[in-house]
């Protein structure tokens, strides 16, 4: 005779297994964003080719994309064609320019393309870290209102933007971006 | 001789622990109840780069970042409450190796508690089946036969 008692160990293993497979496609490091909802903390800073003082105002209106990178962070050169490419469709892509050397950064800018409405200098990280940055690339996007509405740390590519960012972003370019290339030059 | 010396002095730096280099930083506090809060903070926050290490441990840049902002905040008068306050604000409660008390947290915080008492009432379960079905006392014949084994097995064994 079987006994319910006896399902007891193997009830309980299933339940494990069942949480450490979901475990399995858990990305561990992927933090939840702090300042989600919240708007852009306020900042005065320097804009990195033109030397003018920054406020959080320049940032408006949006929706708009707040990237964190640094000409020290691989991956930022990685992502950098893509950015190219979303600001030639009319993105509106502000920079960060995180715990940097300006004027290396000016540089990268001369030789990669500049795919940023303007450029916030961060040398000393202090409004990376009032953002909550733990490392670059990070890419934010902030609403109409300036209000940081989604968080994305590492690489920002097509499939990345297509899922993430896309429903900030209303438009048909990502589908067939080449029509409406240039669109907004 | 000199190559000996050499091989030997090698071996016993070899023997120096690496994990006593941690982070090597000065700080000058202005008293030694603000040092004492700084240690205390540091290893209570979570470095949200190298995610198994405390701030005092990492050597991340962002590691290094919060220490400094920790200094500072130190050193202007802030309460315990009040750096862990900024610090959430900025990186979640996920900075902190003993966060407060929410829907996120929740089942850190309850499952050993349940876990305990899982374990409690399986020891107890356990405990009980085993009283029923320990066996009847010995039968008289069963006493002699078994005192009648010990014996020959007690000769056997001494010489």
């Amino acid at each position: 005779m079987l006994r319910a008692e006896r399902f007891l160990p193997l009830l309980a293993f299933a339940l494990l297994a069942g949480l450490l497979y979901k475990g399995l496609s858990i990305d561990p490091t992927a933090l939840p964003a702090a300042r989600l909802g919240q708007p852009f903390p306020p900042f005065l800073q320097k804009e990195l080719i033109s030397g003018d003082e920054l406020t959080e105002q320049a940032l408006l209106p949006g929706p708009a994309l707040v990237n964190v990178w640094a000409t020290w962070c691989y991956s930022c050169r990685v992502e950098h064609p893509f950015l190219l490419g979303l600001a030639e469709r009319g993105v509106a892509i502000f920079g960060l320019n995180y715990k940097d050397d300006s004027v290396k950064a000016r540089d990268w800018l001369v030789q990669l393309g500049n795919p940023y409405r303007l450029n916030i200098v961060d040398e000393d990280g202090a409004l990376g870290l009032d953002l909550g940055v733990y490392g670059a690339p990070e890419t934010y996007v902030i609403d109409e209102a300036g209000r940081i509405v989604h968080r994305h740390v590492g690489v920002l590519d097509a499939s990345v933007f297509a899922r993430d960012f896309q429903r900030w972003f209303p438009t048909d370019w990502v589908a067939d971006g080449v029509s409406s290339a240039g669109e907004q030059r | 001789m000199s190559v000996s010396r050499t091989v030997i002095l090698w071996a016993l730096l070899s023997l120096l622990p690496l994990a006593a280099w941690g982070v090597i930083e000065t700080y000058s506090f202005s008293s030694a109840e603000l040092e004492a809060r700084y240690h205390s903070l540091s290893q209570e926050l979570r470095c949200p780069k190298c995610q198994n290490q405390n701030i005092a441990d990492s050597n991340a840049p962002i590691a290094r970042d919060l220490r400094v902002v920790l200094y500072e905040q130190l050193e202007a008068g802030a309460s315990d409450d009040e750096i862990l306050a900024f610090m959430v604000a900025r990186y979640g409660e996920f900075v902190r190796y003993r966060p407060g008390l929410d829907r996120n947290t929740a089942v850190l915080w309850v499952s050993p508690a349940l876990l305990l008492l899982a374990g409690a009432l399986g020891l107890l379960w356990h405990l009980k089946g085993r009283r029923v079905s320990l066996p009847a006392a010995l039968t008289a014949q069963e006493r002699e036969k078994l005192e009648r084994l010990m014996a020959q097995t007690s000769g056997e064994a001494d010489p």
